[in-house]
């Protein structure tokens, strides 16, 4: 009998182990699931559909008070016939309409604009639950189990940050899908290749962000609290971000949080991946930003995962 | 090899500065033994177990399991035991066989052996037909002996089970208690036990530690406490008539006599062995005896010598022992 083990416990096993559990569970519970595509779904439809901005800068719906346009202007032997003239000045504020959305929001369509943004929106929702399940872990002593085996702690913290992932990633091809049926209008420059950046973007802000909740849960036993924390820092991620409107129509203070926010960089690159026209630098910049955040926030989990899972 | 398998070296835990759930507890586990930690809710036992599983850090003074210390070489630890937790840890949502499964995989345990064992462990366990059922359908001694299953799929050196039966009706304890026996004589493992069940410290330990408010009071097996009470009552009645005290108190083993009319209460060593003694020398003697009943005392009067109260006394403090339980589950994190 040798007093050591035979047995190599490895990241990845553990990892693959502990990402099968979770999602496991995830599939088993077919409510969550539907609450999960229910969700961004009322969001779409409540938000996108009810704050109608290019309905507001359409003339028909201006309804432009005709009757001091008089009958027929004659201009030297010229005469311009009032219902053409009605329509012309109908399509200038078109015009002026379309220009202001597409100064404002890139697009003139509104609908499309927000709805990309949902995605954003659901990977904040997905990712916050990740500090929750770990606090949901520990008081069922789950938790405690897995910390006495020889599985590397940071397959722990990685597991969690990998579902949430996955998840998002998942919900991102059904909000996607859905956005369209509803009437999202794809660029003409988008391509499956493109898709799969919004996944990478997705799988990059998914994982920087469920590793800031993990560690803010490290220690906690009460999702009450959990839940407080995680709602103060979500409400200003979502607000002072570009997923409803563009940044440079903020305040100046609120444009310097939304600069740095991952967030909005996130919601810029699905933008430009779908619905905008593709602007390669500026994408570039998304995605460095995007994989610097999601590294160091990754990383400072892990670590912070070895000294503080055990007290 | 290192002959004591556990070892604990003024082995303290203070919760949040202030609270001291153990306070520098010396003991050691021989190899293949089993050994309990004996003591009321709220006594420490836990954290002393969650101390030598790694999960909780030690606030002074050391351990070692195997010769492994567990704050330096916590991941050698881990390797080489085996846990059986209080609380229902399986996940309700997976099956009994994804459960042991999972474990395998976070001890590294290779898939085909992982497979070949766990059928084996659901066989020991009587859990086989159950095994593709989700947890959540099984009942409080299903879920104690799929935790036990669990905790043994990587084949252990060492098993620690907290509080193994607590919360489970008669039959099923003594169901686990056989199954606890089974696995020290198959495996040969070497068992560290928590329990509040004197019952079970008795049937199953071969040495016990008393511990009380984070100290242990006493140690040794059952039977060296139990003796140490001054040993076993043996109550005869003679037929004849006339004062055989003189010649009790010759016979070997015994400490002391008192004729009660007619009946002797006589105060001996080992009873079983004393016993036939007596009536070996009586009926020398030419004396009869026609009644004998042998009294051992059991864990309770032990418990009730070195703290001064029975174990229930301790537990009926409910109060205390509510508020205690509580600050201790915060404190720990649960």
């Amino acid at each position: 009998m040798s007093e050591a083990s035979d047995y190599h416990p490895s990241i990845f096993r553990g990892l693959w182990a502990l990402t099968g559990r979770e999602l496991k569970k995830w599939l088993k519970e077919p409510i969550m699931l539907l609450m999960a595509i229910l969700q961004p779904v009322i969001w779409m439809g409540l938000f996108g559909k009810a704050m109608n901005l290019n309905a507001m800068f359409t003339a028909s719906n201006l309804q432009l008070d005709t009757s001091k346009i008089p009958e027929n202007i004659v201009i030297g032997d010229v005469t311009i016939p009032r219902d053409v003239l009605i329509q012309a000045i109908q399509q200038m504020f078109s015009d002026i309409g379309a220009k202001v959305m597409r100064n404002v929001f890139g697009i003139t369509d509104y609908f499309s604009y927000m709805s990309v943004g949902m995605i954003s929106m659901i990977v904040m929702f997905t990712t916050m639950f990740s500090g929750m399940s770990i606090v949901w872990d520990r008081r069922l002593g789950f938790l405690g189990k897995v910390l006495s085996t020889p599985v590397p702690r940071a397959a722990i913290i990685l597991s969690k940050m990998l579902n949430a992932a996955l998840r998002a990633v998942f919900q991102t091809t059904i909000i996607l899908a859905l956005a369209i049926i509803f009437g999202l209008k794809l660029s003409e420059t988008f391509t499956l290749f493109n898709l799969l950046g919004v996944y990478a973007a997705v799988f990059l802000v998914s994982m920087g962000l469920s590793s800031l909740f993990l560690a803010l849960a490290l220690r906690s036993t009460r999702h009450e609290t959990q839940m407080a924390i995680v709602n103060l820092i979500n409400m200003p991620l979502m607000f002072a971000s570009n997923i409803f409107f563009p940044i440079n129509m903020m305040p100046k203070w609120m444009q310097t949080i939304a600069r740095v926010n991952p967030v909005s960089y996130l919601t810029d690159a699905i933008r430009q991946l779908t619905v905008l026209q593709l602007d390669t630098p500026t994408l570039i910049v998304d995605f460095i930003y995007l994989g610097v955040f999601a590294t160091l926030l990754s990383v400072l989990g892990v670590i912070l995962s070895w000294r503080y899972l055990i007290k | 090899m290192v002959e004591d398998v556990i070892k604990a070296e003024g082995l303290t835990k203070i919760f949040n500065r202030s609270l001291i759930a153990v306070d520098h507890i010396n003991f050691n586990v021989q190899r293949g033994e089993i050994f309990g930690f004996l003591g009321p809710n709220g006594a420490g036992k836990t954290t002393t177990i969650n101390m030598l599983i790694t999960v909780l850090k030690p606030t002074e003074g050391k351990a070692f399991v195997l010769g492994y210390d567990v704050a330096k070489q916590a991941n050698e630890v881990r390797k080489v035991i085996g846990v059986v937790p209080q609380e229902y840890t399986a996940d309700e949502d997976l099956t009994g066989y994804e459960n042991i499964m999972l474990c395998a995989d976070l001890y590294g345990v290779p898939r085909e052996i992982a497979k070949k064992r766990a059928l084996e462990l659901f066989k020991l366990v009587e859990l086989t037909d159950f095994k593709d059922k989700k947890v959540e359908i099984y009942s409080g001694g299903m879920r104690r002996r799929l935790e036990l299953a669990c905790g043994l799929i990587n084949r252990p050196k060492v098993l620690f089970l907290d509080e193994p039966t607590l919360g489970l009706d008669v039959q099923t304890r003594a169901a686990i208690w056989n199954y606890i026996k089974r696995l020290k004589e198959e495996y040969g493992m070497t068992l560290f036990m928590t329990t509040h069940y004197l019952e079970e410290a008795d049937a199953l330990c071969d040495r016990i530690a008393i511990i009380d408010h984070g100290r242990i009071i006493v140690s040794g097996s059952p039977n060296k406490l139990k003796d140490s009470l001054g040993g076993d009552i043996i109550t005869i009645s003679v037929k004849e008539n006339g004062d055989v005290t003189e010649i009790i108190r010759s016979i070997e083993h015994v400490k002391d006599v008192k004729d009660e009319s007619g009946a002797y209460r006589i105060k001996v060593e080992a009873g079983e062995v004393a016993a036939p003694l007596i009536i070996e020398a009586l009926r020398r003697k030419g004396c009869t005896v026609t009644k004998l009943s042998l009294t051992k005392p059991t864990l309770n009067e032990v418990y009730l010598e070195y703290t001064g109260r029975t174990i229930r006394d301790a537990e009926e403090s409910k109060e205390s022992l509510i508020a205690r339980r509580i600050m201790l589950r915060r404190a720990r994190g649960r």
